[in-house]
């Protein structure tokens, strides 16, 4: 049978019931939210099962929405079947008090430094990963910069004129 | 409306009477076996035909530096044929690239570890100030933590350029004093930096 | 022996790391300086002897937060970011980027457009593995195929120059086309290329391809296998040299790539030997797929020959002649300027084929001017993670070889 867009998103509610939920599809691929607990399940379920084979984690990354109360951080995975040519994408939301959410390092070794990189700029706490630490920012840098509320400038220089450079 | 083109359209006759420059010998008193001249002038015009480069190359200036130092736009021509990767043996430092705070102390580690007399080129934007990297990582101009003598700009500079500045160091090195690097004005540039 | 070592450090008064006599091994660290060849990334390798025990790479010494910087600037301000990303092959990452604006725009690019950027990026990939096979041959020691093959890097540089005006950062092309048509210069050049560069590039794989201190060197240096490297998130040549045939370009093709013939090279075990012969094949295909378009661009006639943009007068600035003449053409100018046109909420990826594997771009839309999120999904980076692993119990000078054939770009790694 063919691997629809419709076809996996039956597979998933057949498996994990209403748990998957937010099915969209912008621009073609197919976009759904697990709970946060899910996701090693989630990416097991997509990764053995003998139809869905979603063997290929193209991209881990996060987003950060402070609006969104008790849900500020997206973590997002890009998956990618090669023998069909499917890609899926699938989101996490944590709270940014407690961003805890568990490492896929078990299953993808690509995970590592994605999972580092994510949380050098977001601050997001990967349970299990073997090396948490920051990678590409400086080892003492003390805040997490892609958040929203850090500006994109160093803010203690003191040579730039901000009437010259209208900011 | 376009401009119409006019450089490199049809191949040129191979030049074979080649004109090749000699540089002049300093002004001096010429006799019977002897020339005398001063001892500056000497070692200046000794130093500048023999610059050689470390190229500190970190991002996309470095490969225009690369193409400067292909067949095209020889680099050896002055001098700079050895590219010693050792800041121990060099007596120039070309910075070509971004340099993130990161790199910053690792930068200003090779540059204590040259011997004197050492100048710095800052091949680009990013090394002369930052270029178009405004942020929280980017440091902001290598004078921020190591003196520099010539500054080429462009994003990436062309080879020209790049030769352009490495010329203008020639013209630095040609007059610069050889009781330079002891004076009282040196020695306080060199604190300002944090550099004994 | 090691108490004489220990009370000779304490009278001289000289600080050893931590159990630095009682291991058996050496710490040795390769970067972050390297010959310029490479970039700056940093390999702290444990040494017995010769052999590699174990790496630990370090990265980020040219983060340049281009990621936060793109929350900042307009759709079209970004193409100069995506420049600096593998910089030896900067037009691809723009093109990659314009396609993925006008995936999220809704805009489709007329046939021309999408030859003239098939021969763009063909080009640029053609330099990317010209860089690094005759980096892999410098570090075997064979300095000379490197100037050999530099000189035809000037002349795709002079092909840049005459339609963008840079040569190396290009920021060429505009989301939906092209700023300006190629002129009878551009093609004059880009014959004189197809006429000259396969000649070097014969030259060059003479000098290489069957040198028997090259084979030595390299053959059986940094092997991974096909599952391993998919799990590592391997793409482009690296992940074809170990057999794996995944190409962005056939799996899903973009700017017509389907139009064209071409062969997918694949090697067998995945080391150095078999990337550069990847690589150098590609080469070959590529230049195949120049010739096709080229020809392809001839056959159109007329009107439609002169059609290098798409017809988006929201998103493509309309010329300077008609911004200082006609009263629409102002308005657009202002809108397209300012960031009041419609820019759709939404949420795109979209992928291309780079110099090195899949480079992805991860856009996120809140309607405004500039992105909300956009994000690099940088091969670099992604399979420089396996390098501790292809290198385990290799000798030291095959970590260099191993590290030069993943041609690894810092600017790409770091982002």
């Amino acid at each position: 049978m063919e691997l629809t867009n419709e076809h996996i998103k039956t597979r998933l509610t057949e498996k994990f019931g209403d748990q998957v939920s937010d099915f969209v599809e912008p621009y073609g691929m197919l976009t759904f939210e697990a709970p946060k607990g899910l996701n090693l399940k989630v990416l097991q379920f997509l990764y053995d099962d003998p139809e869905l084979r979603f063997r290929f984690l193209t991209d881990l990354q996060a987003v950060h929405y402070p609006e969104n109360k008790e849900r500020e951080l997206a973590v997002v995975y890009h998956l990618h079947n090669l023998t069909d040519n499917v890609r899926i994408r699938f989101k996490i939301f944590t709270a940014i008090e407690s961003p805890d959410v568990y490492t896929a390092t078990q299953l993808y070794a690509c995970a590592n430094w994605m999972e580092r990189e994510t949380y050098d700029f977001f601050g997001v706490n990967f349970i299990g990963h073997p090396d948490l630490k920051r990678i590409l920012n400086v080892e003492e840098m003390d805040y997490f910069p892609m958040r929203k509320e850090f500006p994109l400038e160093d803010q203690t220089r003191i040579d730039k004129d901000d009437d010259m450079f209208g900011r | 409306m376009a401009r119409p083109v006019r450089f490199n359209i049809t191949p040129k006759e191979r030049d074979h009477q080649s004109h090749i420059g000699v540089a002049d010998a300093p002004e001096g008193f010429t006799g019977e076996g002897f020339f005398t001249t001063k001892l500056s002038e000497v070692v200046g015009l000794a130093r500048k035909n023999s610059l050689w480069p470390l190229p500190f190359a970190t991002s996309c200036c470095g490969i225009e530096f690369m193409a400067t130092m292909g067949a095209h736009y020889d680099f050896g021509r002055f001098g700079a044929e050895r590219m010693g990767f050792t800041p121990r043996q060099c007596d120039m430092l070309m910075v070509m690239g971004t340099i993130a705070k990161k790199m910053g102390p690792v930068l200003r580690q090779v540059y204590i570890q040259m011997s004197e007399p050492r100048w710095v080129i800052a091949v680009g934007a990013c090394a002369s100030s930052g270029g178009i990297f405004d942020s929280y990582s980017v440091l902001q101009g290598i004078d921020q933590i190591i003196p520099v003598d010539v500054y080429v700009p462009g994003c990436p500079p062309r080879p020209e350029a790049i030769l352009d500045g490495v010329m203008a160091l020639q013209d630095l090195v040609e007059r610069e004093s050889i009781r330079r690097r002891n004076t009282e004005k040196y020695q306080q540039l060199m604190l300002s930096y944090g550099i004994q | 022996m090691t108490e004489d070592l220990l009370q000779h450090s304490r009278e001289h008064n000289i600080k050893l790391p931590e159990g630095s006599i009682e291991k058996q091994t050496t710490t040795l660290n390769l970067g972050p300086t390297h010959p310029a060849t490479h970039g700056v990334f940093q390999n702290i390798l444990e040494v017995d002897g010769e052999r590699i025990i174990s790496a630990e790479a370090t990265v980020g010494y040219i983060h340049r937060a281009f990621e936060k910087i793109a929350e900042r600037r307009p759709l079209y301000q970004i193409t100069p970011l995506t420049d600096r990303l593998n910089y030896c092959s900067s037009p691809i990452n723009n093109m990659g980027w314009h396609m993925t604006c006008e995936k999220l725009l809704g805009v489709t690019t007329p046939k021309r457009v999408d030859y003239l950027r098939v021969i763009i990026m063909e080009l640029a990939r053609i330099t990317d593995h010209v860089i690094c096979n005759s980096v892999i041959g410098v570090d075997t020691g064979a300095l000379s195929v490197f100037l050999y093959v530099m000189q035809y890097r000037e002349l795709v540089y002079e092909i840049y120059e005459e339609i963008c005006g840079s040569r190396l950062t290009t920021n060429i092309g505009r989301i939906g086309g092209f700023e300006r048509n190629f002129n009878a210069t551009a093609w004059n050049k880009l014959e004189k290329f197809l006429k000259e560069f396969p000649g070097a590039l014969k030259e060059f794989e003479n000098l290489l391809q069957r040198n028997r201190i090259f084979i030595d060197r390299t053959v059986g240096a940094g092997p991974i296998t096909g599952e391993r490297a998919l799990n590592y998130g391997f793409t482009g040549p690296n992940l074809r040299a170990t057999g794996v045939d995944y190409d962005v370009r056939v799996q899903t093709p973009y700017s017509s790539y389907q139009d064209f013939d071409f062969a997918i090279p694949v090697g067998t075990t995945g080391d150095v030997y078999d990337r550069w012969l990847v690589r150098n094949q590609e080469m070959w295909e590529s230049l195949k797929i120049i010739k096709q378009a080229y020809q392809k661009i001839q056959e159109f006639k007329g009107e439609e020959a002169e059609v290098f943009h798409a017809n988006v007068p929201e998103y493509y600035l309309p010329p300077k002649q008609e911004v200082y003449t006609k009263m629409e053409a102002l308005i657009w100018h202002f809108k397209i300027v300012m960031g009041e046109t419609e820019i759709p909420a939404g949420e795109v990826y979209h992928s291309v084929e780079g110099g090195n594997g899949e480079l992805g771009f991860y856009l996120i839309s809140d309607g405004g001017r500039s992105p909300y999120r956009l994000h690099f999904r940088r091969p670099c980076f992604i399979y420089y993670q396996a390098y501790p692993e292809l290198i385990k119990n290799a000798m030291l000078a095959d970590a260099v070889i191993v590290m030069s054939s993943l041609n690894l770009i810092a600017g790409e790694m770091d982002a």
